[in-house]
C-alpha cells in the first residue's frame, strides 16, 4: 500500500468540490434539506403525541442514515466520475493497486461524511435546539458499523458499475434508498411482519437503528444488535472485496475497461 | 537479446468467437520507435491494452523490462506511460491539479518542480491554471503528453498521438516527441493512421491485419517488400482488401 498513490486518488475526488460548486449540493444542500424536512416533521409529530424526544430520535436516525447513504454513494459515484471524464484508462494504467484505489475511495467517503455529520449536528442544534451528542460515545460504534456496511455496499455496486458501466448509474444513486424501507431506520423492527423480520435480521441496518433507539430511550447500547451488525459487516465486506476483485479480473478478461472508456 | 525491452511471444486475444489478436510475436529494442499500424479493427488497441495490463491475454506471454505482464503489473507500469487523444484527465479540474494527482499516482518526487519543468518543455506553462475542459485539441494533446512524461517513462505508449490535430499542432507534437526521444533514449510504441508521420518517426513498423502480423521491418523495407511507393498506398490496399491482405504473399515471412 503506497500512501502517496492513495492520496492522489483522494486529491482527485476532493478537488472536484473546489472546481465545481454545484457538486457541493451532494454534501451541503441535500443533507440540509433532509434535516429541515425531517426536523419539522418530527416537531409536528412531537406536538401531536406529546413525545418530547421524537425530534431527537428522528434526527439521530437521519444523521446515521446520512452517514450510510453518503459513504455508499461516495464510493460508487467516485468511480462513475472516472467514466464521465473518460479517465478510466489513465487511472488504471497508473501503477495503482485495487487495494490502494478502494482504500482511497473509502477515505473520500469518510471525509465527506465527517463534513456532512458535523454540519447536521450544528444545524440540528441551531434549528431545533437538539444536541445529538446526548447519545455520547454510544453513537461511535453505531456510526462505525454503518460506515463498514456502506463500504461493503459501495464496493459491491462499484463492481456492478465496472461490468455495466453508466447503465448501472441509477443503481449507484438509488441503492441506499432501496434499502431504506428495510433498514428499520425511522421505526422499530417490530413494525415489519414476522417473516420479514427474520429476513432483515441478516442485514446490519436494522440492528444498528434498533440499537440507536435503545440509546435514545436511555437503555444504553443494545450489545446483541451491535455484535450482529459487526459480524454481518465482516461477512459482507469480505464478500464485497472478493466480488470487486472478481469483477475487475472479468473486466480485464472481457475488455470492459476499454469499453467503459468509449 | 539484452536490449529487447519488450518481448511479446504468441500473444492471443479472443472475444467469444472473434479472434482480435492471433498469436502475435515481436520484440522492441531499447530506444527504438516502433510504429504499430493497421486498419481499424486490426487489433492495435487490443494489443496495447494487453501490454498495459488493461486486458488479460487469452494466450501467449508479454515481458517488459524482463518482467511478466500482467503478473508484475505495478512494477512495469511505474516505468512506462501512455497518452491518447481518446482518454482525458478529469476535465472539470485545473490542469495543474490533474498533473499533481497523476504525480502522486506515479509517486513523482518534487512534483511541483517536475510539473513546472515539463510545462516549460511542452510550452504549456500558461495553461496550468486553466480548467482542462477549456483547452483546445492541440493544447490537450500537449498536456496529455506532459502527463505521460511525469514519471520519466522508459517506454511511452502512444495511441494516435496526433489524431484530430491540425497540421501545425501535429508537427509540434511530432517534433517534441522526436526531441525527447533522442535526449532520453526513450522507447516509443505508437499507433497512427498518418502514414507520413509513421515514415518520419519510426525506426521500425509492424503492420497488423485482422489480428495477424503481416509485415515487419523498417518503413523502407516494408514498402519495397510489398512493392508500394508509399506506406499510405500499402495501408489503403490493406484496408480495402476483404479476404487476404494485398501483396502479403509477395514477401512476408510469417512472424510466428
Amino acid at each position: 500500500m503506497n500512501l502517496t498513490r492513495v492520496s492522489g486518488i483522494i486529491l482527485r475526488h476532493l478537488a472536484v468540490y473546489r472546481s465545481n460548486l454545484a457538486r457541493l449540493n451532494e454534501i451541503l444542500l441535500w443533507p440540509i434539506f433532509e434535516l429541515l424536512l425531517w426536523g419539522f416533521f418530527g416537531t409536528y409529530i412531537g406536538r401531536l403525541s406529546a413525545l418530547g424526544n421524537v425530534v431527537l430520535v428522528i434526527l439521530g436516525s437521519l444523521l446515521l442514515w446520512t452517514v450510510f447513504a453518503r459513504v455508499q454513494q461516495s464510493i460508487s459515484i467516485s468511480f462513475l466520475m472516472e467514466l464521465w471524464s473518460r479517465n478510466i484508462m489513465n487511472m488504471f494504467i497508473a501503477p495503482i493497486s485495487i487495494t490502494e484505489y478502494l482504500t482511497a475511495l473509502m477515505v473520500v467517503g469518510l471525509l465527506k461524511v465527517a463534513f456532512v455529520s458535523g454540519l447536521m449536528i450544528l444545524l440540528a442544534w441551531l434549528f431545533y435546539h437538539i444536541n445529538l451528542f446526548v447519545a455520547g460515545f454510544a453513537l461511535v460504534p453505531l456510526a462505525v458499523a454503518l460506515i463498514l456496511f456502506a463500504w461493503a455496499v459501495g464496493t459491491f455496486i462499484t463492481g456492478i458499475v465496472l461490468r455495466f458501466g453508466q447503465g448501472a448509474e441509477s443503481i449507484a444513486w438509488m441503492f441506499a434508498f432501496f434499502l431504506q424501507p428495510f433498514g428499520a431506520v425511522f421505526f422499530p423492527l417490530s413494525v415489519y411482519p414476522w417473516w420479514l423480520q427474520r429476513v432483515l435480521w441478516w442485514i446490519p441496518l436494522p440492528h444498528i437503528f434498533e440499537s440507536l433507539r435503545s440509546v435514545f430511550a436511555g437503555e444504553g447500547i443494545a450489545l446483541n444488535h451491535v455484535l450482529w451488525a459487526f459480524g454481518l459487516n465482516a461477512v459482507y465486506l469480505t464478500a464485497a472485496f472478493i466480488f470487486f476483485g472478481y469483477m475487475f479480473e472479468k473486466a480485464r478478461e472481457k475488455g470492459f475497461l476499454l469499453k467503459l472508456q468509449e | 537479446m539484452d536490449d529487447d525491452i519488450i518481448v511479446v511471444d504468441r500473444l492471443r486475444k479472443v472475444f467469444g468467437t472473434t479472434v482480435a489478436v492471433a498469436d502475435v510475436s515481436f520484440r522492441v529494442k531499447k530506444g527504438e520507435i516502433l510504429g504499430f499500424l493497421g486498419p481499424n479493427g486490426a487489433g492495435k488497441t487490443t494489443t496495447i491494452a494487453m501490454l498495459l495490463g488493461l486486458l488479460t491475454p487469452t494466450g501467449g506471454n508479454i515481458r517488459i523490462f524482463g518482467k511478466s505482464m500482467p503478473r508484475d503489473r505495478q512494477a512495469i507500469l511505474s516505468r512506462v506511460n501512455f497518452s491518447s487523444p481518446y482518454t482525458n484527465m478529469p476535465y472539470g479540474l485545473p490542469v495543474r491539479t490533474n498533473l499533481k494527482i497523476f504525480s502522486r499516482l506515479y509517486t513523482v518526487p518534487n512534483a511541483e518542480q517536475k510539473i513546472a519543468d515539463l510545462a516549460e518543455i511542452f510550452g504549456v506553462s500558461h495553461l496550468v491554471t486553466r480548467r482542462t475542459m477549456t483547452l483546445s485539441s492541440g493544447e490537450t494533446a500537449r498536456v496529455n503528453l506532459l502527463k505521460a512524461f511525469l514519471n520519466d517513462p522508459e517506454i511511452l505508449f502512444l495511441d494516435e498521438p496526433t489524431a484530430s490535430l491540425d497540421p501545425e499542432a501535429a508537427d509540434t507534437v511530432r517534433s517534441l516527441l522526436l526531441k525527447l526521444q533522442k535526449e532520453r533514449g526513450l522507447t516509443i510504441f505508437y499507433t497512427s493512421h498518418n502514414m507520413q508521420e509513421v515514415e518520419r518517426l519510426s525506426h521500425r513498423i509492424i503492420f497488423l491485419h485482422r489480428g495477424k502480423m503481416i509485415a515487419e521491418g523498417t518503413p523502407e523495407s516494408v514498402k519495397q517488400k510489398f512493392q508500394h511507393g508509399t506506406l499510405e498506398e500499402f495501408f489503403i490496399a490493406l484496408a480495402r482488401s476483404e479476404t487476404t491482405p494485398p501483396a502479403a504473399h509477395r514477401g512476408h515471412d510469417d512472424p510466428s
